[in-house]
């Protein structure tokens, strides 16, 4: 185990804490796409090269597109406020 | 303590917050954060245990593949659905959820 | 949040972490060398990279049931979805920009998935990576309001969603009907069934990947949300 190895288990695990327990909802799905990220470098480090391009393309891309195209439908949903509930579900 | 070893023991850790999370928050979308994240853990628990003390498997590399796209595919599905349930509702949360 | 939600979020997580450590510590030693059982039956199989082989050839029934899970994800999308206006849908951003990066980088993406479907047989690449990175490209090509033609009919695009799993179940049932186990290939046709077999299901994961973000409801919204992307239409 080396202390890039070391290095990269903290990082998986603060990016997961933030994404996590950020209270802002768009930061904490940026940091879930850094996590996917950093999780493809963890692949490498497994030796599972496949699983790291997967995790690259489809963790951290597609899902990331996925979660944030969603979270501008929350917001622009309540961007007027003539629904009268605030922006309650965007937060 | 080998690498791979080490980085199962970073899947558990990541299993544990994605449990806490998905307890501790109401609103959908970071439920299903905190689902990925749990599955990330598992992944890693899966291979980085197999591989530990020997070198790398192709077996549950594999496996890891496909958990990949079904969870990419489970989790569109979800945000699908709750689109609908946003659309309908107006809420983020589901009302029987205290 | 309540505090008694947090305790009880805490004490669980904290069991669970436990029990995961506990049984990480005891776990039984392995009693399989599964690397050198792939090792030695790679000659019989349809590919050389041994994920490749054991996606596709040792253990396809995963796969197979993987690429209906897929496809049953997009079947209940469909079933969500909501009454869409006729015509091409206004998903997009205009920008000049967006479409002179994208017409550039298409062609180089179009490649990279080429390139790791056909890497596959021997190096790391293979259908689902593939799949992911066409899937990608299609995603760029809508965020900039661009449309795939040919994939304005509707069954066509069923068609190639199908195609994946078609293929494969008639990769696993046409063995059966000659006499052997099912998804047990010949070794002299394995070669040729795992690049079939790639080859569909990379379009339809990467099909599948897209429709699942084209399906999320809804494009067009009612009267409480006011999009700049939706301009009046008459009557409606």
């Amino acid at each position: 185990m080396s202390p890039f190895d070391l290095l990269l288990g903290f990082a998986v695990c603060a990016t997961a804490a933030l994404a996590l327990l950020s209270r802002e909802l768009f930061r904490a799905i940026v940091m879930f796409i850094v996590f996917g990220l950093c999780m493809a470098l963890v692949w490498v480090r497994l030796e599972a090269p496949d699983i790291a391009l997967a995790e690259a393309a489809i963790g951290a891309g597609i899902t990331g597109v996925l979660l944030l195209d969603t979270l501008g439908y929350l917001r622009r949903r309540y961007r007027k406020p003539a629904n009268g509930q605030g922006g309650e579900g965007a937060r | 303590m080998s690498t791979a070893l080490f980085h199962a023991c970073i899947g558990i850790l990541l299993c544990t917050m994605g449990l806490f999370a998905f307890i501790v928050h109401r609103h959908l979308l970071r439920r299903l954060l905190a689902f990925n994240v749990m599955g990330s853990g598992c992944f890693l628990l899966l291979v980085g245990l197999a591989q530990d003390g020997r070198g790398p498997d192709p077996v549950p590399q594999a496996l890891v593949l496909t958990g990949i796209v079904v969870a990419v595919a489970s989790t569109a599905l979800a945000l699908v659905i709750f689109r609908r349930w946003y659309r309908v509702s107006g809420e983020g949360q589901l009302p029987e959820d205290v | 949040m309540s505090r008694l939600r947090l305790a009880a979020a805490a004490t669980a997580a904290l069991g669970f972490a436990l029990a995961l450590a506990l049984a990480v510590i005891e776990r039984p030693a392995a009693v399989l060398n599964l690397p050198a059982l792939v090792e030695a039956e790679i000659a019989g199989a349809g590919a050389l990279h041994p994920i490749t082989a054991v996606l596709l050839d040792f253990r396809s029934f995963d796969t197979l049931l993987e690429v209906g899970v897929l496809l049953l994800a997009v079947i209940v999308a469909y079933a969500l979805r909501e009454a869409q206006p006729d015509g091409p849908d206004r998903m997009g951003l205009d920008t000049p920009l967006l479409r002179a990066v994208i017409s550039l980088l298409l062609p180089l993406m179009l490649l990279v998935g080429a390139y790791v479907l056909w890497a596959g047989a021997t190096r790391p690449g293979g259908a689902f990576q593939a799949g992911a990175i066409l899937a990608a490209s299609g995603l760029a090509l809508r965020l900039a309001g661009l449309r795939v033609g040919g994939l304005d009919r509707a069954w066509r695009v069923h068609a190639l969603l199908a195609l994946g799993l078609a293929v494969f179940v008639a990769a696993a049932v046409l063995p059966a009907l000659a006499g052997h186990a099912m998804l047990d290939h010949p070794a002299t046709l394995a070669k040729t069934i795992v690049i079939v077999v790639e080859i569909a299901l990379t379009v339809s994961i990467a099909l599948g990947l897209l429709a699942l973000f084209r399906l999320a409801p809804p494009q067009v919204d009612g009267p409480v949300f006011e999009d700049r992307r939706s301009k009046p239409r008459g009557g409606a």
